[in-house]
């Protein structure tokens, strides 16, 4: 069962305070692109390579702002890296102690089996196409739903407010239109 | 090291909370998307508010280094790739950290997310130079900005109001709108009581 959402917001809350008290703000979506850089330069050694003052990349991306992409990809054993495979485990350990997700559930939710009926190829499909968008809006953006809109609104930055305003301007007609019913 | 022992600690607990609230629930991000269950959006909103108090709060009592903020600039893109996200996120009840904590919890289609998502990811890394040259990536407003100027920051603010004070009371507005905000604002909220969990 889900927290109350007084208690849920509260700890949450405070989750964003120990972090950027400790440390910074939590950010996820730039993981991606390290974890591509990764698996890129694992294929091809030359796509990321060191110089005189870090890393860089053959990749104009990669390589922007002092290749400070290309220099986490080359060491992943840093904060941000870190931070989100801590999140998997985090989420694991806390679904298994409330008893885990049965089996019909894991496949497709039940809100997509009410609308759609038992068609697990549509939503493995539909998860990667949404994927594939968020991911790459995430990176046009500059950040995602952790970095943007829940530690960029906390920071009152500007850009968390655009952020926010374009997602909700996009996500509430789509979420309308696809999940009639649930 | 010890910032990889706080990676690890600050990142279970962050991951353990989405599971809780139900944010790596597709049923729960569809509920509060489509205004039928806005239980999480009552969540979210008090978690940013109580971060933002706590956060501003402890700066001006010099509890937290102001050297810790990172603010992210604002350009035209920003926008374009918050919908987006939006629409992505609205489709597969997905967005990146929930997505990761999703798949660990054993859902299969948020493994197909990481997937798409790798590629997307891979597929913005290839078409960044023509992002760039449209100027569609350059700064608007004075590029990363807060709202108020907050003492021994980095980051101009776009009024000259003190950005510690406006921040714990926009912080303040958040947890308001929290606890007024109805628990659906569309019908057919109440019929769907969670199921399959």
């Amino acid at each position: 069962m889900v927290l109350n959402w007084k208690t849920g917001g509260l700890l949450l809350g405070l989750v964003f305070f120990a972090a950027v008290l400790l440390v910074k703000p939590i950010g996820v979506s730039t993981q991606f692109v390290i974890l591509d850089g990764i698996v890129a330069d694992a294929v091809n050694p030359d796509f990321i390579t060191q110089t005189d003052e870090g890393y860089t990349s053959t990749n104009a991306y990669m390589a922007k702002s002092g290749g400070k992409y290309a220099n986490s990809a080359a060491d992943p054993l840093n904060y941000s890296f870190i931070f989100v495979l801590a999140m998997a485990v985090g989420a694991f350990l806390s679904a298994r102690l409330r008893g885990g997700i049965d089996a019909v559930e894991r496949v497709a939710p039940a809100i997509w089996r009410e609308n759609f009926g038992d068609t697990p190829m549509m939503r493995y499909a539909v998860a990667f196409l949404g994927g594939f968008i968020v991911l790459y809006g995430a990176r046009l953006a500059g950040g995602c739903t952790s970095g943007h809109m829940m530690s960029g609104m906390m920071q009152t930055a500007l850009s968390g407010y655009i952020f926010a305003a374009g997602a909700f301007a996009a996500a509430i007609p789509t979420a309308m239109l696809i999940y009639k019913r649930g | 090291m010890t910032s990889i022992l706080l990676a690890i600690v600050i990142g279970a607990a962050f991951g353990a909370v989405l599971d809780r609230i139900g944010a790596t629930n597709p049923n729960w991000i569809g509920g509060m998307l489509t205004l039928r269950r806005l239980h999480l959006m009552k969540t979210i909103l008090l978690a940013i508010g109580v971060g933002s108090i706590l956060m501003f709060g402890g700066q001006m009592i010099g509890l937290v280094d102001v050297g810790h903020m990172s603010v992210k600039a604002a350009y035209v893109g920003v926008f374009i790739g918050g919908l987006m996200l939006g629409a992505g996120w609205a489709a597969s009840g997905y967005c990146p950290g929930t997505g990761v904590c999703a798949a660990a919890s054993g859902r299969k289609d948020a493994l197909f997310f990481i997937a798409g998502g790798l590629l997307g990811a891979a597929a913005y890394m290839a078409t960044y130079p023509a992002w760039k040259a449209t100027g569609l990536l350059d700064d608007l407003a004075g590029g990363k900005v807060t709202l108020g100027s907050i003492p021994g920051s980095s980051y101009d603010g776009l009024m000259s109001v003190s950005g510690d004070l406006l921040g714990i009371a926009i912080g303040a507005v958040f947890v308001l709108v929290a606890f007024v905000l109805p628990d659906s604002l569309v019908g057919g909220g109440e019929t769907a009581e969670m199921p399959a969990e």
